[in-house]
């Protein structure tokens, strides 16, 4: 019968198929979508140097946590902010000592308009918009971020009856990009690439003026064992990773690098 | 002992809100749907099947994408956010207006294709034994057609109401989330689970549910003659 003596035959190509060499594993990597890009660009010079492979699901925190608690077959998680990696921790969902800060976020007031946003932010105080976009300060460290930038410069109520929220950095950028908004709070990291604004104009607002936006890595316990998860981790605060980074605008901790 | 649900002014603001975007989405559905689905079922045109696909395409596009074009056409670089600023009425994004336009494309299948399939079922002939009784074309419409289609009428109206009270990614897209005009239930359900805030979430989803199915389930209640198909 062919099909008996095809059997082992397709066993055989099973088997070759998940004994794939031991140095070269899969990661799987859950990211906040801020951080897609750089993760890309990190993760081809992994691939590079090591030969294992990063399989990339990105997402916003919130629902990576949801899945996460959930049984998602998530090994590392790189989130947009530092509570929820430590929710993980203190639900014993992590390695153990495995959280660290991998980059820290910056604020950009944003235009794709060439000279709309002065290098103060003064626009903000001007009468020349209608709307000014933020990411949800309630689900995104990037909208809090804003909001503590707006007390500081005493314009939260001016602002109010302007602001659109955007459930994410992303939409935030989306809703400026496309015009419907004037201008808004986006990350740096969108507007920015190899030390300078990619287009319009922005103002980099100065960290004096909201809280840290730390993003915190760590090793779920579904990567435990696998020693590509470890080598992944040890890159990503290595000094090739750290150069990315940069270039996408994130500021480094002294702490991890 | 604490109430059992427990909703924030916020949620209830939200609540409003859907109610009254199905509300008014649904009654545009109606009068731009009815004409609409009659010349679906009645015309010989050659364009009859290319209309048809038209009004079924919000069924292929995942919502967000839906939204995202919305986003980019009725913005003030797309050529409907230049019509309605020529218009005088500025542009759509992130207002309750906006939000009823996108509902109303989002939900136009489920309204046309049940009424489309109600007038077809009925056929021309009811309408031609009115006409030849001295019935006028209004009188045919009122007094024949409507009742007749009455079944497709009210499968039209609960879906239509019901999709666009659980529609979410047009909403997303182009409501950017203003308490009292954009913010729907939908949206606050999501920030409750995106801020890890559950019980809210829970509570909220569970009147969510519980209100959907009774009016779901008064009106199926109420007819008793078969779906007019669909």
């Amino acid at each position: 019968m062919p099909f008996a003596r095809l059997f082992p035959l397709s066993l055989l190509s099973l088997a070759s198929l998940l004994s794939a060499p031991v140095f070269a594993d899969d990661v799987q990597v859950a990211v906040a979508a801020n951080f897609t890009a750089p993760l890309q660009a990190i993760a081809a010079a992994f691939e590079q140097d090591t030969g294992h492979h990063v399989v990339a699901s990105p997402g916003a925190t919130g629902q990576l946590y949801a899945q996460i608690n959930n049984g998602a077959p998530y090994e590392v998680f790189l989130s947009a902010d530092d509570t929820t990696p430590a929710k993980l921790e203190s639900e014993g969902a992590t390695v153990k000592g495995s959280r660290f800060t991998y980059a820290i976020g910056t604020l950009a007031l944003w235009s794709p308009k060439d000279g709309y946003v002065d290098d103060k932010g003064q626009v903000l105080k001007g009468d020349t918009y209608q709307h000014l976009a933020i990411a949800n300060p309630k689900t995104a460290p990037y909208g809090l971020a804003a909001t503590q930038v707006l007390d500081h410069l005493k314009l939260t109520q001016a602002t109010q009856s302007k602001r659109v929220e955007g459930q994410n950095i992303t939409q935030a950028f989306q809703f400026v990009q496309t015009g419907n908004a004037e201008l808004g709070f986006v990350a740096l990291s969108q507007v920015y690439k190899d030390g300078k604004i990619t287009s319009g104009s922005a103002w980099q607002v100065p960290q004096a003026l909201y809280d840290p936006i730390r993003q915190d890595a760590v090793v779920l316990n579904k990567g435990k064992d696998n020693a590509a998860a470890k080598a992944f981790v040890e890159y990503l605060r290595g000094a090739k990773a750290a150069q990315v980074i940069r270039s996408y605008g994130y500021a480094l901790d002294a702490a991890t690098h | 002992m604490p109430p059992l649900i427990d909703l924030s002014p916020s949620d209830l603001a939200a609540l409003w809100l859907t109610l009254k975007l199905a509300s008014v989405t649904t009654l545009l559905l109606l009068l731009v749907g009815v004409p609409m689905a009659w010349w679906l079922a009645f015309t010989r045109s050659r364009w009859r099947s290319v209309a048809s696909a038209v009004v079924a395409l919000p069924l292929v596009l995942p919502p967000t994408v839906i939204g995202f074009y919305l986003l980019l056409l009725m913005g003030p670089h797309g050529w409907v956010g230049q019509f309605t600023t020529w218009l005088g009425l500025g542009t759509l994004v992130f207002t309750f207006a906006g939000l009823v336009v996108g509902s109303a494309l989002y939900s136009l299948p489920f309204v046309v294709q049940p009424l489309q399939n109600a007038f077809q079922a009925m056929g021309q002939r009811p309408l031609e034994a009115a006409a030849t009784l001295g019935a006028s074309p209004m009188d045919r419409f009122f007094t024949v057609a409507l009742p007749l289609a009455k079944p497709g009428l009210l499968t039209a109206t609960v879906l239509g109401f019901a999709h666009t009270v659980g529609e979410f990614g047009v909403v997303l897209m182009i409501g950017g989330n203003i308490p009292d005009k954009t913010r729907v239930v939908s949206v606050q359900l999501f920030d409750h689970v995106e801020a890890m805030a559950y019980p809210q979430a829970h509570g909220l989803a569970a009147v969510m549910v519980v209100f959907s199915f009774a009016v779901l389930w008064l009106l199926y209640r109420k007819r008793t003659e078969p779906l007019g198909g669909c």
